[in-house]
């Protein structure tokens, strides 16, 4: 069976939802960490795919997918650094401990 | 021309009590409690020695060119340029009305300093007393002083401020600072017709400077022309400007309706009350008409005859009210109030120029020789308060050998504001008798009359003071030699200030006037005011049952006059009642319903929000998240639906 584009849409979509649905209800700060860097990839994957099968003679959706590497390393950076912040004052890395900006 | 050091003199005379001001209201109740009188009153007299020797410069040395004074401008600066045409330059302007009242002011101003010497001494606030008056009389030179409109309104404002500062020296007692307040609010309410008055003046003549603008509005010009024909209610521009400018001037100077302030305003030290009646304030009106009296005779005699008639109507109201009072000082306070009117009226029966100025030139020789006399009787009668510690009558009486001093000179005092010959005020009296004979019969008969009821009232004042009953007391002398210096050297003057040839030095146009006493004419006016003294001799000079049965047989008439026929409880009527009632509580009342309603609505709508939605602030973020996917998919949706 050939793999088309529609298979990988449907890989990344659904690599899209399950990074949402991690995001919305693991209470780890670092698993929803994780789910954002699933979301990403599944946007690497539309990228790819895009270029394979749409534009083949272009290399657009390529050097896209490297800068979002890029940006995904520097953003995982800044959020640990967030992370070890939030372990520091409130003793915990669970998201429902951390709602003290509110009303 | 005036020379330089002229110039520099004529800074200095109101520098001089600013500087006192200044160093006194600065340092003086900390470092120079002691010295303060004599600072204020040494420099007081620095100003008084100065302003003589202007005076004296000016009438007899430079003042008069071909003739005829002239008007000059000294130290001329440009203050504010609004564009080439228009600006305002300050200086100061030399004319024979401003060089007799510098003269005057100063003059009266140092008596009143070398008496509060004595009469205030030992008043916890010394210091500051005398930092007052020395802002008192800065302010009062200042707007003598004026070239301009804008000038004269500033100092005009200043007098007003420091004769609240002094009405209200004693500002423990309520009474004082009612006085104070009510002085204040009455001017200031006059004040505010001069300022539009002002406005419409220099728009319309298109300057401030008091010469351009005396020289535009009575020469055919085109800003005559506009202002004649530009009119508001069927009355031209200029009218109403002169008018309004005559509004301010009466408030000042405490013509009918806005005397009120007046006989309040007796609740200062008694000193104050001499220098705000004799020197300052309630001649500023005058002066000020004086001032623009061209403008008045020349092109609007219309607006001179209201001066006319407001003045005539209060020297009878205040005379007739004036005998029925018993406190001395307010007795005093509404004799003030008459003679203004005789300055007023006297201006409102003139003519410009020659022989048809008379008027003018008798209303400021009745100024001149009124200060000396006014000041005189106050100062007695601060005298007479001080020995006996009480403001009425009835306390009073038999004081004669107990306090020589005082009495000749109250006496002398009494005769010269009755007119009798050969005293200061019957000169002045003559010549505004003379004007309002030639050109108005009613405003002569009116003054003929008061002047029978001036002296009526100043004598009934006068036996009640020094003779009627025996004062029996071992009481302190008369008073230190800084009170009675200042009460014989004014005596002096209002025995003999009439003599001087007034009409050759202050006249309309500058040029010199022969008067000449005529001994028919002087016949009704001088018996008039001896049988005003013969009445009150009558009734007043022993104690007797009658005064009391006459007062009785007017019947109501005289309960009208002793209340000042209600003119202050028609004023508290119509600002308590009415005004407060159908302007300041509706208003109030919209401003705090609508206006503030308005305010509070849009208020209450955001914190009726907010506390509504605040709940979805949870602090949760993934509850934030879910919202933020939803909104997403929302937008994503939409953009579908649209962009098909």
């Amino acid at each position: 069976m050939e793999i088309t584009l529609n298979h990988v849409l449907f890989l990344s979509t659904a690599l899209f939802f399950v990074g949402v649905y991690g995001f919305l209800t693991r209470r780890n700060v670092i698993t929803m960490l994780m789910s954002v860097e699933l979301l990403l990839n599944s946007v690497n994957i539309n990228f790819i795919a895009f270029n394979k099968y749409l534009y083949a003679d272009k290399l657009d959706g390529v050097f896209f997918t490297l800068f979002l590497i890029a940006i995904a390393a520097a953003e995982a950076a800044v959020a640990i650094a967030i992370i070890i912040n939030i372990y520091r004052n409130y003793n915990s890395i669970d998201v429902d401990d951390v709602d003290s900006l509110k009303w | 021309m005036v020379s330089m050091t002229g110039d520099f003199k004529i800074i200095l005379i109101p520098l001089l009590p600013l500087l006192s001001f200044l160093l006194l209201g600065i340092f003086g109740r900390k470092y120079l409690r002691g010295s303060s009188g004599l600072i204020g009153t040494l420099s007081l007299l620095s100003s008084t020695l100065l302003s003589f020797s202007v005076a004296c410069n000016y009438f007899f040395v430079s003042g008069k060119v071909n003739g005829v004074f002239q008007q000059l401008v000294v130290l001329k600066q440009t203050w504010l340029e609004f564009s080439p045409g228009v600006t305002i330059d300050m200086g100061f302007l030399v004319d024979p009305i401003s060089v007799m009242m510098i003269v005057i002011v100063t003059f009266i101003s140092l008596m009143v300093h070398i008496y509060s010497l004595g009469y205030m001494k030992g008043e916890e606030r010394f210091a500051t007393y005398y930092a007052f008056l020395s802002l008192f009389t800065f302010s009062m030179l200042g707007l003598v002083l004026s070239s301009n409109i804008f000038q004269i309104y500033i100092f005009w404002e200043l007098v007003g401020v420091s004769s609240y500062l002094l009405i209200g020296f004693y500002f423990d007692r309520q009474s004082a600072v009612a006085a104070a307040k009510k002085a204040f609010i009455v001017t200031r309410f006059a004040d505010l017709g001069f300022l539009i008055g002002i406005l419409v003046l220099s728009f319309g003549a298109e300057t401030l400077d008091f010469k351009t603008l005396i020289d535009r509005l009575t020469t055919s010009t085109p800003q005559l022309q506009s202002m004649i024909t530009t009119s508001f209610l069927g009355v031209s521009s200029l009218t109403w400007g002169l008018l309004l400018v005559f509004a301010g001037g009466a408030g000042k100077s405490a013509m009918f309706p806005l005397h009120i302030w007046l006989p309040d305003a007796m609740e200062g030290p008694t000193p104050v009350s001499a220098l705000i009646h004799a020197a300052t304030m309630v001649v500023a009106g005058v002066y000020l008409v004086a001032r623009l009296f061209p403008v008045f005779a020349i092109s609007v005699p219309g607006a001179l005859h209201v001066v006319g008639y407001v003045g005539a109507l209060s020297a009878l109201f205040a005379a007739v009210i004036a005998c029925t009072q018993t406190d001395i000082k307010r007795v005093l306070a509404y004799s003030t109030m008459s003679q203004i009117g005789y300055m007023m009226f006297a201006l409102g029966v003139s003519g410009y120029g020659g022989e048809h100025g008379l008027g003018y030139m008798a209303s400021m020789f009745h100024l001149f020789t009124h200060a000396m006399f006014k000041a005189l009787l106050f100062l007695g009668a601060g005298a007479v308060i001080h020995y006996v510690h009480s403001n009425e009558m009835v306390d009073m009486g038999g004081l004669r050998s107990k306090m020589p001093v005082t009495h000749l000179t109250f006496l002398i005092a009494c005769l010269a504001i009755s007119g009798i010959p050969p005293f200061a005020g019957f000169f002045s009296k003559e010549e505004i008798l003379t004007a309002a004979f030639e050109n108005n019969k009613l405003i002569y008969g009116v003054a003929l009359f008061t002047s029978g009821l001036t002296a009526f009232y100043m004598f009934r004042l006068y036996f009640s003071i020094f003779w009627k009953k025996d004062f029996h007391s071992d009481h302190h002398g008369e008073g230190p030699w800084t009170m009675k210096l200042p009460l014989l050297l004014l005596g002096v003057l209002a025995v003999i200030a009439g003599f001087a040839p007034f009409s050759h030095y202050v006249t309309s146009d500058g040029k010199g006037l022969e008067t000449a006493v005529n001994v028919s004419f002087s016949v009704a006016p001088v018996l008039f005011a001896i049988t005003g003294i013969l009445i009150a001799m009558q009734l007043y000079k022993s104690e007797n049952a009658v005064p009391d049965k006459i007062a009785g047989a007017f019947g109501s008439f005289y309960t009208w006059t002793l209340h000042k026929f209600y003119i202050d409880e028609l004023y508290l009527f119509v600002t308590k009642k009415l005004i407060f009632n159908l302007v300041g509580r509706p208003s109030a009342w919209i401003d705090r319903n609508i206006v503030d309603g308005g305010v509070n609505l849009s208020a209450d709508l955001t914190e009726d929000t907010s506390s509504l939605i605040r709940s979805w602030q949870s602090g949760n973020l993934q509850q934030y998240a879910v919202w933020f996917f939803a909104a997403i998919i929302g937008v994503v949706v939409i953009f579908m639906l649209i962009w098909k």
